[in-house]
């Protein structure tokens, strides 16, 4: 907030110090009015039952009530399988995704692919990624591969690639010229220049960047199983439809825990490559 | 790290090695788990074809559902991005250990990790089984994430706040609420309008999901259609979904030049007269890095 304009007021001498100039003022009252205009919209439109506001309290007390005592002994026959399933599926995503991303990242780079035209072909493709969320990857890959593990991989890896292919991309954007011409100099190929030149300077953002999405993927890829693409969100969806509450509650504590842990080994991960 | 060995500077260290061959050890063994096998894949091909072929060319035929559907995607949206913010604002700052005693903010912090571990989804399952069908569901859902995404955020900036400008501010005898906010909320104010702009990108992408499990939006309109088997509507609702976000991101960045680049009318009418007169004036800088995804 450095744009410090002075004006002399009508009167004369003593200058009035503004924060901001007129211009700079009326765009953001415009934009306040925009947010109050969206607000106003939005309440009108959305269509929200008094009634089931009302009892909300009293139905999620109800809730909390049925879910407990857990019912724990189900863990070993009924979640414990479905919960590595969904960390294979995540892990295995997030590789297969890098795959796919890091060509993607590299087209995307402004200074590696000088060609304006490549750049937003990639960005689109990126953007695309993104947009769709994974449940609805997953139903796409259903619709392919028949419900279950594979399609849930697929949906995780194919959201991912927008995700990483964006920050690689941005990470190469913001490599130094120095290390870039040097080895070009030298008269290497594409592929050493990459290797040598790029690769050393991005290798930290890279790693950073794998590890935040396995942690997201392991969040994501824990709700695949509601559209039937495999892993624990299957007994989750069981439990739901038979109104088992118990198991509902079990089947939460564990992916609670497994995002937990996800966090502490990557904040560990962290820690030790970078 | 690497130790450059002889004269072969790049040379992968044994330990990088080693990592590389459990992580294929490690794919081939989850991959048998999951039983995924070439024949699969084959036959997945083949129907892949057949399913291209019906999503193209995308209907837009019912643009009354579609739009329905999108609105309410819209207004929970936006909703849902109003609450958590309103609601975020007062539990980060009491989860900033420089500003609140442990007492305090240990019990914000667990509220705010509590928010953020369950996938929205989850989330709106459980809100759909509280308040029934419908938008609020979504809305109240979006609105726990956007609690922990931006309480998480806005906790962190707060602590990494100096506190020269706090305590001149308290030495003038202010009261809290007045340190608070001549303080503390102009060191912050720019990464909030980061974090904000983010978040209600992050909510029109998860606006269009929670209606799978019934929590209203364009998804309720998407999974019908998916399981219809309508995949040439689904596709018409795919497009504009990408269309939609993208525009969002573009919003999303004209906002955040406005508040942190201190876009103006008068800088883009001096741009407009620049141009027309063939002056290569600065161009307003439009796009700033995302601070974080997802």
């Amino acid at each position: 907030m450095n744009a410090h304009t002075s004006t002399l007021n009508p009167a004369g001498s003593p200058r009035v110090w503004q924060r901001y100039s007129m211009g700079q003022r009326l765009l953001r009252f415009a934009l306040y009015l925009l947010v109050v205009a969206a607000i106003v919209q939005a309440i009108r439109g959305v269509e929200v039952i008094p009634e089931f506001l009302y009892d909300a309290p009293e139905q999620m007390a109800d809730l909390f009530r049925r879910m407990w005592p857990i019912d724990w002994a189900y863990y070993p026959g009924g979640v414990h399988n479905a919960l590595i399933e969904t960390l294979h599926i995540a892990t295995l995503g997030t590789i297969l995704s890098v795959f796919m991303a890091v060509p993607v990242g590299l087209l995307a780079a402004n200074n590696l692919t000088p060609s304006k035209t490549i750049n937003m072909l990639a960005r689109l493709i990126l953007v695309s990624s993104r947009s769709v969320n994974s449940l609805v990857w997953a139903l796409l890959f259903i619709a392919i591969f028949g419900p279950g593990a594979l399609a849930g991989t697929l949906a995780i890896a194919f959201r991912s690639i927008g995700f990483v292919g964006k920050l690689v991309g941005e990470a190469i954007e913001e490599a130094q010229r120095g290390p870039i011409e040097a080895v070009t100099a030298t008269g290497a190929s594409k592929a050493s220049v990459l290797w040598y030149a790029y690769w050393p300077q991005i290798r930290p953002a890279f790693w950073s960047i794998v590890l935040l999405r396995w942690d997201i993927n392991v969040r994501e890829s824990a709700v695949l199983g509601l559209v039937g693409a495999g892993g624990i969100g299957m007994a989750l969806d069981t439990a739901l439809n038979l109104f088992q509450w118990d198991r509902v509650a079990l089947v939460l504590a564990a992916i609670f825990v497994v995002v937990v842990l996800a966090e502490i080994i990557i904040t560990q991960a962290r820690k030790r490559i970078l | 790290m690497t130790q450059p060995r002889g004269n072969r500077p790049f040379a992968m260290s044994g330990r990088a090695k080693a990592g590389l061959v459990l992580l294929v050890v490690y794919t081939i063994y989850a991959a048998a788990q999951l039983d995924f096998s070439w024949a699969r894949f084959e036959t997945g091909m083949g129907h892949a074809s057949t399913f291209l072929a019906r999503m193209f060319p995308p209907n837009f035929e019912k643009p009354a559902t579609l739009w329905k559907g999108i609105a309410e995607s819209l207004e929970i949206a936006a909703l849902a991005s109003v609450l958590g913010i309103l609601l975020a604002l007062p539990i980060g700052l009491l989860g900033a250990r420089n500003m609140m005693p442990a007492w305090v903010s240990w019990p914000a912090r667990s509220l705010v990790a509590l928010c953020r571990a369950l996938h929205p989804v989850i989330v709106a399952i459980l809100f759909v089984k509280a308040v029934g069908f419908g938008a609020l569901a979504g809305i109240l859902a979006l609105t726990v994430a956007s609690i922990g995404f931006i309480g998480k955020l806005f906790t962190e900036a707060i602590e990494e706040i100096s506190l020269k400008q706090v305590e001149a501010v308290r030495a003038t005898g202010a009261s809290f609420a007045n340190v608070i906010i001549f303080g503390v909320l102009p060191q912050v104010f720019a990464r909030f309008i980061g974090f904000a702009t983010y978040q209600f990108d992050s909510n029109l992408r998860n606006s269009t999901m929670v209606g799978i499990v019934g929590a209203g939006g364009v998804g309720g309109t998407l999974f019908s259609a998916f399981q219809r088997f309508d995949y040439d509507f689904v596709s018409a609702i795919l497009l504009t979904l990408i269309a939609i976000i993208m525009l969002g991101e573009i919003i999303a960045s004209f906002v955040r030049a406005v508040f942190l680049d201190n876009l103006g009318f008068d800088r883009i009418l001096q741009g407009r007269f620049a141009g027309a007169r063939g002056i290569s004036a600065g161009k307003p800088k439009v796009a700033r890095k995302a601070e974080v995804d997802e």
